[in-house]
């Protein structure tokens, strides 16, 4: 793990669980795995603390334990786990594009709980769900139940692994701790509840909305006593499934990009049906016959089926080489080139962040470079047509800043400088790395920033949600404008003016963060599979 | 040995490239020296790109700072507790209050969540402890125990519990903070009545 990786886990970790979960964890990811006795002993908290911590890291899937050798547990931390931390709400937005309300709550609440099963998701996602509607209504547990198959069932969620159900009975102690299994075929098999019930408003006890009978209310409390059916099934979002997800999305929006909507789509509709055969990590999805592509088009598109033959026919013979023709069968066999996709992504992103820092001439140099693959200097200022002094300085400088490498070939075996060769290369898997890692540096120091803003305008900040209870406390008891005014004067002009440019500037560095985080997801994907490819 | 004394031989101020092919011709003059440090951040030649926005921007970004205010609430953030005190020097009745609210702290941290993963966390709990000593296994056994039986008292303070935690829990730190100022404060004098 790299000192950025881990700064920037500190700094999710301290964010969102406090300082004792934070040193817990970051002490597990540095010295990785370890027994709890050490870990009290080395970080110096006691040893309940430390219980905690690690319970709340096991909880959220960020921490893994293992039983070692005389009975031993150790715990291992999970850095890139914790990373993805960051991309909770991109998660929650595409659950809410594809499963609207309901379904981007029973995600929420997996990801901030960590594991739930599957009927406490249910009861809580109604009883918030029953908040938000007007009043009279509430939200049916069969509704949501519905909406967790179908996440279910598109992989988007899934079963953790769960206690073994030993038959024999050992008469040695039980393990300290467990080895929890998971079944491949019931991983996300949907347990057969009936959950009847409505979301409960969380107002007084008197006023029941939808005027549920008294009765129905010692019932609730007899819930709590009775055995929940489905016990020991827990379920946690699957985030491999999103990422794929994420990564079609990317690969369907540069084809829009380069071509246009039509050929989007038919691209869209080729990783619609590979999305359950296709491994998350597999080179190319499984051949689809060009036939197949025309039933499963989407309805409202009505193209014939030779226009569809010549846009497939386009798309496979397009240099970036999104999509191969891998046989003639049936119309014509179809894959996508995940892979060649990803690298294509992500070389794109290089380019653009060449452009962006360095300027256009620059980029030109480093697209050229890169289409050459080995270029000598003046082979790169006849090529670029840019001026000789000019192109010696930015190959300089995007040498400095190791987007470009230097090979040396000598032609004497005593390596003399003024015999040598030196050849401009992009080495793209070494660029994407250096840049991850830059990436990983801004979003610690962008969160970094934003914490010592919030903490300079402490004062204000929490003034101003003072002055705020204050008026809805006054608004709820019915107090007049004069008096509203008033405690609104509270906040100076000025003062107000801080307030504004604060919030401003904690929106662009949250945007900021968001923005950054879409980029290490390209270039992470494109690194691992590259990783496994070699 | 001559050619080693003081380099002012023959070999003096030669380099093993050739200096015209990295742009510095002959004669001209050397960049000036640098006197101070490099500048903390780099000049910025290029202005960045403005970020996205738009409806689907903004609204991940009230999502994103929605979920860390909520996390904030939620049972698994843990706040740094209050040291121990000496409870020598403090009067008695000071210890079972504190006691009482620090139990009802370990409630709050802990399961505000639902019966099943309580349970499960009790499981791993207990799994943890068989690797302590006896000591350490007593306290937190009996710390379990007296969760579960107030667990039932805690629905009627619940209500109380949540006020709490909406507020800054640091204001209740230092609420507690305040005994033990008094204990220091009062040091011999105990006849002083303690408020």
């Amino acid at each position: 793990m790299t000192q950025a990786e881990i700064k920037l886990c500190s700094l999710l970790l301290q964010e969102h669980f406090g300082e004792i979960v934070e040193k817990i964890g970051v002490h597990l990811i540095r010295t990785g795995s370890q027994p709890l006795r050490v870990i009290a002993h080395d970080t110096g908290t006691s040893l309940d603390q430390v219980k905690k911590a690690l319970c709340v890291l096991v909880q959220h899937n960020l921490v893994s334990y293992q039983v070692h050798k005389r009975g031993v547990v150790e715990y291992e931390a999970q850095c890139s786990r914790v990373l993805r931390m960051l991309r909770y709400p991109r998660y929650i937005y595409t659950t809410k594009t594809l499963y609207s309300d309901t379904g981007e709550l029973i995600v929420e609440e997996l990801l901030l709980n960590g594991k739930l099963t599957m009927s406490t998701v249910v009861k809580k996602v109604a009883d918030r769900l029953t908040e938000t509607m007007e009043d009279g209504k509430t939200m049916d547990y069969a509704e949501v139940s519905n909406t967790f198959v179908r996440l279910a069932d598109t992989h988007f969620v899934q079963r953790c692994p769960s206690v073994p159900t030993t038959e024999n009975s050992d008469p040695g102690p039980p393990p300290p701790a467990p080895t929890l299994v998971i079944n491949e075929k019931d991983m996300y098999l949907v347990p057969k509840l009936s959950l009847i019930g409505k979301g409960k408003r969380r107002r007084s006890s008197d006023e029941d909305a939808a005027g549920e009978p008294k009765a129905k209310r010692p019932k609730h409390t007899t819930d709590n006593k009775e055995p929940i059916p489905d016990d020991g099934i827990y379920w946690q979002a699957n985030l491999d499934r999103f990422h794929q997800h994420f990564r079609d999305q990317a690969i369907v929006s540069a084809v829009a990009n380069r071509m246009d909507q039509t050929s989007s789509e038919i691209v869209r509709t080729m990783l619609r049906m590979s999305e359950i055969t296709t491994s998350s990590s597999a080179a190319f999805t499984q051949p689809l016959s060009s036939n197949e592509i025309f039933r499963s088009l989407p309805v409202g598109y009505n193209i014939s089926k030779q226009v569809l033959d010549q846009y497939l026919t386009l798309l496979a013979d397009d240099p970036l080489e999104f999509v191969g023709k891998s046989g003639d069968s049936g119309g014509g066999m179809y894959v996508i080139n995940l892979h060649k996709a990803l690298a294509s992504l992500a070389t794109a992103t290089l380019e653009s962040v060449v452009q962006e820092r360095f300027g256009s001439r620059c980029a030109r140099i480093f697209r050229l470079v890169l289409q050459k693959k080995h270029l000598e200097q003046k082979q790169v200022e006849d090529f670029a047509m840019i001026p000789a002094k000019e192109a010696k300085d930015m190959l300089y400088k995007m040498l400095s800043e190791n987007f470009i490498s230097l090979q040396e070939i000598p032609k004497t075996p005593d390596h003399a400088p003024s015999r040598t060769f030196y050849l401009y290369t992009v080495n793209i898997l070494s660029a994407a790395r250096m840049l991850l890692h830059r990436c990983y540096k801004s979003i610690a120091n962008l969160i970094e920033r934003r914490q010592f803003e919030t903490k300079e305008n402490k004062r204000l900040l929490e003034k101003s949600q003072r002055v705020e209870a204050i008026i809805a406390s006054m608004q709820a008891t019915g107090a007049e404008e004069a008096q509203l005014q008033e405690i609104e004067e509270m906040i100076t002009a000025p003062e107000r003016q801080q307030l504004e440019t604060l919030k401003r500037n904690v929106n662009k560095l949250d945007a900021s963060e968001i923005q950054v985080d879409e980029t290490i997801f390209l270039l992470e994907s494109y690194i691992e599979c590259t990783m496994k490819r070699l | 040995m001559a050619s080693r004394g003081g380099g002012r031989g023959r070999g003096r101020g030669q380099l093993t490239f050739n200096m015209e092919a990295v742009g510095i011709g002959k004669g001209d003059a050397l960049p000036p020296p640098t006197l101070q440090p490099s500048p903390l951040f780099p000049p910025l030649e290029f202005r960045p790109v403005p970020l996205p926005s738009g409806e689907e921007g903004e609204y991940v970004l009230a999502l994103k700072q929605e979920l860390r205010g909520a996390m904030r609430q939620l049972p698994y953030f843990i706040r740094p507790a209050v040291p121990k005190r000496d409870w020598r020097r403090l009067p008695r009745e000071l210890k079972i209050r504190v006691r009482k609210l620090q139990k009802e702290r370990i409630t709050i941290l802990l399961p505000k969540r639902p019966h099943k993963t309580s349970e499960d966390k009790e499981e791993t709990i207990q799994k943890l402890e068989t690797l302590e000593k006896k000591e350490e296994e007593v306290t937190s056994e009996e710390d379990e125990e007296k969760e579960e039986e107030e667990e039932k008292e805690e629905e009627e303070e619940e209500e109380y519990d949540e006020e709490e935690h909406e507020e800054e829990t640091d204001y209740i730190m230092s609420y507690f903070d305040n005994g033990e100022d008094f204990g220091g404060d009062s040091d011999d004098n105990m006849d002083e009545a303690i408020y």
